[in-house]
């Protein structure tokens, strides 16, 4: 069947507005952590936030093995693992055996993403694997944040000391992106430039 | 050209709806998330892979069809629209979603995309617009701003741009929204509610081209929800987008025209008949 509601007739309201579970249009993308008031919408906000960060991070490992960026998607790729292992581990510390369902208005970010979402232009082909690091460490320390002001706006003892718990963990997150850059050499000055570029125009 | 299984709907993830081809995209490309929002559209709506059809046309963003599992049909430049229709008439248990860019959509297929909206087939047609032709490095599109300097237009085009969602609203679309791929979230829930609407439903996306038009990275700054509601009423609609910067997200406008399918069964004695139905 096709998806489209079937047609109205002419000069009534279609038929068929309701909008589709799980997705909403969130009209102002704000942080509601006043919002999180049992243990189990802050543990679905932690595996939402930890699965999309993952599979932002498999995206961005696919895009740049396609450009034989390999050692750059080889490090998005591990990433990627990592940030899935810790949604899991939230479905094994909560004895869930399927992902929560969103809250009902859906998940409320700072901004269109969770903080720990990649932005989706930072990419560029020729990047190297200490500006990976640079973009990871940004995503947890605004992970840090978002769990921090959560358990600022707690209205229970146990969900702050659970938000506090987290915030926590993204710290040492933090600390240990810190210390592998540490390892990592910085790009050279115009890392970016290709002699044969994939563009001409300007 | 793709089949996927006859697994029940309900059970499908976003994941399901990607096929093993990769995407070719730049790194960066906003076409990533698009692709990305198709799929978590697909999946709330429970659609089957094999009761959907994406049809596109030439360029970046018209690659998409390949990159899922549902049937594709990747036509020629700008005519997407017009093997659509053709599909959605001679098959209306399919939904048929047609995607595209701004050069493919506004300027080689121009005309069929004015004719879509007054057709008002039971069609949604997502654009993907940079302001650039990206695939053929980096010439202006009707989108591109009149002052933008490249190689290829030294002085700017000085042309003043082509309004999508306005024409569209003119020509007749039932439905219009404008989206950002940089919210793949908020994107799919736009999707999901324009494939819902029946009529023609247009969806301008904002996807930026970080190789030809990197300054398009700064449009998740620029971009904004939509201060009020869709509306029913055009020529609000049309005051409203007329006036906004390109920069406001949401429904825009809901239509109640009726959508165009000829009688199931019926045989047509010919294009003028066909005809009629359009001046409905």
């Amino acid at each position: 069947m096709s998806a489209k509601k079937a047609p109205a007739k002419a000069g009534a309201a279609p038929k068929g507005k309701a909008r589709p579970p799980q997705l909403r249009v969130v009209k102002a993308a704000r942080p509601s952590a006043a919002a999180v008031r049992t243990m189990n919408e802050l543990m679905a906000y932690a595996y939402a936030l930890e699965l999309e960060a993952s599979e932002r991070y498999a995206e961005f490992a696919e895009a740049m093995a396609a450009h034989n960026n390999r050692e750059v998607a080889e490090l998005f790729r591990k990433l990627a693992r990592i940030e899935h292992r810790h949604a899991e581990q939230v479905l094994e510390d909560m004895g869930w055996a399927e992902p929560p369902a969103p809250p009902s208005a859906g998940y409320r970010w700072e901004g269109p993403e969770g903080p720990e979402t990649a932005d989706v232009t930072a990419l560029h082909y020729l990047m190297q694997p200490y500006h990976v690091l640079e973009l990871a460490l940004h995503n947890e320390r605004r992970a840090h944040r978002f769990f921090t002001a959560l358990a600022k706006a707690a209205t229970t003892d146990r969900i702050r000391r659970a938000a506090l718990g987290m915030a926590a963990e993204e710290a040492e997150h933090v600390r240990l992106i810190e210390d592998w850059m540490k390892r990592v050499p910085p790009p050279e000055p115009h890392w970016d430039l290709d002699p044969d570029p994939p563009r001409y125009a300007d | 050209m793709t089949t996927a299984t006859a697994e029940s709907a309900a059970t499908l993830a976003p994941q399901a709806y990607k096929s093993e081809y990769k995407p070719i995209w730049c790194p960066g490309c906003g076409d990533y998330s698009v692709l990305s929002a198709f799929t978590k559209a697909f999946a709330a709506l429970g659609l089957k892979p094999e009761e959907l059809v994406v049809v596109s046309g030439i360029g970046c963003s018209s690659r998409i069809p390949a990159y899922l599992t549902s049937y594709g049909f990747h036509g020629v430049h700008g005519r997407a629209l017009a093997a659509a229709t053709g599909l959605k008439l001679a098959r209306p248990d399919l939904t048929v979603v047609v995607a595209g860019g701004d050069g493919d959509g506004y300027s080689i297929g121009g005309n069929h995309f004015l004719h879509a909206c007054r057709r008002n087939v039971d069609l949604t047609y997502v654009v993907m617009d940079n302001h650039v032709y990206g695939m053929t490095k980096g010439q202006p599109s009707p989108t591109t701003e009149p002052d933008w300097v490249s190689k290829l237009s030294p002085a700017g085009t000085g042309v003043r741009v082509f309004h999508p969602l306005v024409i569209a609203l003119a020509a007749g679309a039932n439905f219009i929204a404008r989206a950002f791929s940089g919210d793949p979230n908020g994107l799919a829930a736009i999707l999901a509610e324009a494939i819902r609407a029946p009529g023609f439903s247009f969806v301008e996306v904002l996807s930026p081209c970080v190789t030809y038009r990197p300054e398009q990275r700064e449009w998740k700054r620029e971009v904004r929800p939509a201060p009020v509601g869709s509306t029913d009423d055009p020529a609000r609609a049309a005051r409203r987008i007329l006036t906004d910067d390109g920069f406001n997200i949401g429904v825009l406008y809901r239509g109640n025209r009726r959508p165009y399918q000829p009688p199931i069964g019926k045989s047509t004695a010919g294009v003028a008949d066909l005809e009629k139905g359009f001046e409905r």
